[in-house]
C-alpha cells in the first residue's frame, strides 16, 4: 500500500492531464485518490478515529519531530522513534508518501512534492468513503478539536462544534475543549451535541462529591454487535491548563473507576470495549498493562502518528494501543472481526490524509468558506515573509518557537523568554508569507497573556527541572505529555535520563553561568495562575508587532540545549 | 451532572460536612478528642512520627491500598483515600513525608467498621505519602509518591 514519490507524482500527472486541477475535486483526482485509499473491508465492526486536529479546517503542513526521546523502559520503543528509525521499525519505504507523512525527513522538499495534508473537506470525503465501505462504522474524536485556530478562538469553538457535527463525529472526549470553561463545554454538550455527539469521560468528576460530570461510556450497536466506547479526558487538564476554567471538575487517570466501567459495560452486553483516550501514548501503554478487558485504546494528546498498534499484555488478555497523530493529518481505521461475542481478529491502518488525493466534500467546503468569511480580512493580513522553515514540534525547540521567543525578548526587553512546549501549531515552508492566521495557529488560546517576571537563577532552574520532569519522568503516570518549555536567551544542558532535579545543568546567559541569587528579567506567555489573568497584552499582538516591523524573517535556527546521555537513542536524529 | 446533592447541601446552610456527619450520627465529636496524639501530630520526621504512633518499623502490605492522584491538581486540597483489607483494622494514619508536620490524619476504626477512609491534605511539594495501618495489634505500611508541579506547558 505504500506509494513512492514517482507513483504519487504519476497519479497527479494523470489527473492534471485530464485537465482538472486536483484541488477542484476532478474525476481523475478522485480516481488517483481511490487507488491510494483503497482499503479492503475486514470483519464486521469498524471504528474510525481522528484526534488532536487542533481546529485546523483547511489543508496544512505539519512537520513531525526530529526529537522525541523515550527514557527508561520507553527508550527506543514506539512512539519514541523518529526519522529513519521509525521507517525501519514499521517497514515504511524511505522516500514514499507515507515516509513523508510519518517523519520529518527531507521535509521541505517532500512537502513540496506531496502537497498539503489534512483539511476537513478532504477528511469528510475520506470519512464518507470509509463509512460507505464499512456500514455501521462510527467516527470517534479524541479531542483537542475546538482549539488551535483563530476562528475557533473567535467563535468560542462554534466553527469546530458545527464542523464536527457535519463531519459525522459520533463520540468524543476532551482536553483543550475545557479551556473554554466548564459552562461552555456543558452548553455544547446539552444543546449543540444533543442527540448527535456523545461526550464521554469516565475520569471527570466533581471536586466535592466526585459525581460524574459526563457519561463514562456509551454502548452503540454496529452490525448488531454492542460496542462500548469509554472516554478518558486528558488527566492533567487542571494542571497543564488553568484550573480556574474548570474549578469544579477533577480529572486524573482513575484506573479503578476505568476498570469498573469496563466491567459494567461488559455486564451490559458489550462484546467490544474500547477506550477513547486523551492520556498520551506512554500513559496509555502503562494503563493497558494494568487494566483488563479493553480491546483497543484509541489515543491522542502526544500527537504521535504511530503506523501500527502496540499490543500490550495484561492480566485479562491483550489490548491494542494506537495513537493517531494530529492536525487532521491522519485517520485511523480499525476493523474488528467479532465472533462468538468477542474480538477474534483485527486490521488497523493509520491513513495519511493527502489533500491532493482527496476531492473536497462540497458541503463541508461551503461550510468552511461560510464560517471563515466574517474573519477573512484579519486572517489574511500578511505579517512577514519567511526565508526558512518554521515549525514547532519536537522535545526541545522549534524555529517557530524561537521566533516567538525572539519577539518576546525584543518587545518586552527581557534577557530570557519562556514559551510553552505545545505540540500543536502548523508549519510554514521557506519562501511563504506568514499571515495573522498562521501566527494564531501557534498562539490561539483562551489565556494568551504575556508576562514579565523578575526571577532568580535558582527559580529559573526550578522551573526548567519541573517541566523537564513532566516530560521525562520514567513513570508515564507522572508525565503531562507536552514538550519541554522553550527557552530564549539562555543556554543549558539537559540529561533526560537523570533523576528529578538533576537533569538541567550548565545554564548560561551570554556565555556566563547563571547566578542562583541574581534576578533576571523573564518574559513568557500562557500563565495558568488565575492571578495572572489579563497580565499583559495577548502574545499574538506582541509577535505581530515584532513581525510587522521587520517584514522578512531570516532563517531562524532554534537554540537547542546540549543533550547528555542520549547518544544512539532512536528518538533523535 | 448531578447538581442536586450540592444544591441540597448549599440550601442546608452552614452546617458543614462535620456538622452534617455529627447530625447524621455517623461520628461523635468526642471520638476526635479522645484520639488526639500530640507527639505524633508534632513529629517532624518519618522515624519520630512512626515512633509516636507506636508503629516502629511497619511491614509493607499489599492489603493496604492508598488512593491518591499521581499529580496533585491543587496542592492545597489533595484527596487521599486509604482502604485496608487487613482483618481487625483498628487505626489508619496518613503521613506526608515532606510536610513540616508529617502526620496529616489519624483515624480510629471501631470494630466491625469498613476500614475505608478519605480526606483532603495540603502539600507544599512533591512527596511520598504513607498509609500506616494498625491491625490485630501490628503495623503495616504502603506508600505512593504524589507530585506537586508548577503546572502549565501541557499539550
Amino acid at each position: 500500500m505504500s506509494m513512492h514519490r514517482r507513483e504519487f507524482l504519476q497519479l497527479l500527472a494523470v489527473a492534471a492531464a485530464g485537465g482538472l486541477a486536483l484541488h477542484n475535486g476532478g474525476a481523475e483526482a478522485a480516481r488517483a485518490g481511490e487507488a491510494f485509499y483503497d482499503l479492503p473491508r475486514f470483519g464486521n465492526v469498524s471504528l474510525l478515529h481522528m484526534t488532536d486536529c487542533h481546529a485546523q479546517l483547511l489543508p496544512l503542513r505539519f512537520r513531525e519531530p526530529s526529537v522525541n526521546l523515550g527514557v527508561g523502559a520507553m527508550a527506543g520503543q514506539a512512539p519514541h522513534l523518529v526519522g529513519e528509525h521509525l521507517l525501519k521499525r514499521f517497514g515504511i519505504p524511505p522516500g514514499s508518501a507515507e515516509a513523508h507523512a510519518f517523519t520529518c525527513l527531507d521535509f521541505t522538499e517532500a512537502a513540496r512534492n506531496y502537497g498539503k495534508v489534512g483539511g476537513f473537506a478532504q477528511l469528510a470525503t475520506l470519512v464518507k468513503r470509509l463509512k460507505a465501505s464499512r456500514p455501521g462504522a462510527l467516527l470517534l474524536d479524541g479531542g483537542d478539536t475546538w482549539q488551535g485556530s483563530a476562528t475557533a478562538l473567535w467563535t468560542r469553538a462554534q466553527d469546530m462544534v458545527d464542523a464536527a457535527k457535519l463531519l459525522g463525529v459520533d463520540v468524543m472526549t476532551l482536553h483543550w475543549e475545557s479551556t473554554y470553561g466548564a459552562e461552555r463545554v456543558k452548553e455544547v454538550e446539552e444543546k449543540d451535541f444533543a442527540g448527535r455527539i456523545d461526550i464521554v469521560a469516565q475520569n471527570v468528576r466533581t471536586t466535592d462529591f466526585e459525581d460524574p460530570v459526563f457519561k463514562p461510556y456509551v454502548i452503540r450497536e454496529i452490525n448488531r454487535v454492542p460496542v462500548a466506547i469509554i472516554g478518558q479526558a486528558f488527566p492533567y487538564t487542571p494542571i497543564a491548563n488553568p484550573r480556574w476554567l474548570t474549578p469544579e471538575w477533577s480529572f486524573g487517570i482513575q484506573e479503578q473507576s476505568l476498570q469498573q466501567a469496563v466491567e459494567q459495560a461488559r455486564a451490559e452486553g458489550a462484546q467490544v470495549v474500547v477506550l477513547l483516550s486523551h492520556n498520551g501514548m506512554d500513559v496509555d501503554l502503562k494503563l493497558a498493562s494494568r487494566v483488563s478487558g479493553i480491546d483497543a485504546i484509541f489515543g491522542g494528546h502526544t500527537h504521535d502518528g504511530v503506523p501500527a498498534p502496540v499490543v500490550v499484555a495484561n492480566p485479562g488478555g491483550r489490548t491494542l494501543v494506537t495513537n493517531a497523530g494530529s492536525n487532521g493529518k491522519f485517520l485511523g481505521v480499525m476493523d474488528f472481526e467479532v465472533k462468538d461475542g468477542r474480538v477474534a481478529d483485527f486490521r488497523y491502518r493509520l491513513l495519511p490524509v493527502f489533500a491532493d488525493l482527496l476531492p473536497a466534500d462540497a458541503e463541508m467546503a461551503a461550510f468552511i468558506q461560510r464560517v471563515r468569511a466574517p474573519f477573512a480580512g484579519r486572517l489574511a493580513e500578511p505579517l512577514a515573509h519567511t526565508e526558512g522553515l518554521l515549525y514547532r514540534r519536537g522535545n526541545f525547540n522549534g524555529s517557530w518557537d524561537q521566533l516567538l521567543l525572539d519577539a518576546l525578548m525584543a518587545e518586552k526587553e527581557a534577557e530570557i523568554a519562556f514559551s510553552p512546549g505545545f505540540r500543536w501549531g502548523t508549519t510554514l515552508l521557506p519562501g511563504e508569507t506568514l499571515t495573522m492566521e498562521q501566527l494564531m495557529d501557534q498562539t490561539a488560546i483562551t489565556y494568551p497573556w504575556t508576562t514579565v517576571t523578575r526571577m532568580t537563577g535558582a527559580m529559573i532552574k526550578t522551573v526548567l527541572e519541573d517541566v523537564c520532569d513532566n516530560l521525562f519522568n520514567p513513570d508515564p503516570y507522572y508525565q503531562q505529555g507536552g514538550d519541554m518549555v522553550r527557552v530564549g536567551g539562555l543556554q543549558y544542558a539537559c540529561e533526560p535520563g537523570a533523576a528529578m532535579g538533576r537533569r538541567i545543568s550548565d545554564m548560561r546567559l551570554d556565555g556566563k553561568p547563571l547566578e542562583a541569587d541574581k534576578l533576571y528579567t523573564v518574559a513568557g506567555w500562557a500563565p495558568v495562575a488565575e492571578e495572572a489573568r489579563e497580565a499583559g497584552e495577548p502574545v499574538w499582538e506582541v509577535v505581530a508587532r515584532y513581525l510587522r516591523g521587520r517584514g522578512v524573517v531570516p532563517l531562524v535556527t532554534p537554540t537547542q540545549p546540549v543533550l547528555k546521555g542520549v547518544a544512539g537513542n532512536p528518538g533523535l536524529i | 451532572m448531578d447538581h442536586k446533592r450540592r444544591d441540597t447541601l448549599k440550601a442546608g446552610g452552614g452546617l458543614g460536612i462535620f456538622g452534617l456527619l455529627v447530625a447524621a450520627g455517623l461520628i461523635k465529636p468526642e471520638l476526635a478528642e479522645a484520639a488526639w496524639n500530640k507527639s505524633a501530630f508534632e513529629a517532624k520526621n518519618l522515624e519520630s512520627a512512626l515512633a509516636a504512633l507506636g508503629a516502629g518499623k511497619p511491614g509493607d502490605s499489599a492489603e493496604v491500598q492508598l488512593n491518591t492522584p499521581d499529580i496533585a491538581e491543587n496542592g492545597a486540597v489533595v484527596p487521599v483515600g486509604v482502604v485496608s483489607k487487613l482483618p481487625n483494622t483498628e487505626q489508619i494514619a496518613i503521613l506526608i513525608e515532606k510536610n513540616p508536620n508529617l502526620l496529616a490524619a489519624k483515624f480510629e476504626i471501631p470494630a466491625g467498621t469498613a476500614a475505608e477512609v478519605q480526606t483532603r491534605v495540603k502539600m507544599g511539594q512533591t512527596s511520598d505519602i504513607y498509609a500506616v495501618v494498625k491491625a490485630d495489634g501490628k503495623f503495616y505500611v504502603t506508600k505512593k509518591e504524589v507530585k506537586v508541579t508548577l503546572g502549565g506547558c501541557g499539550g
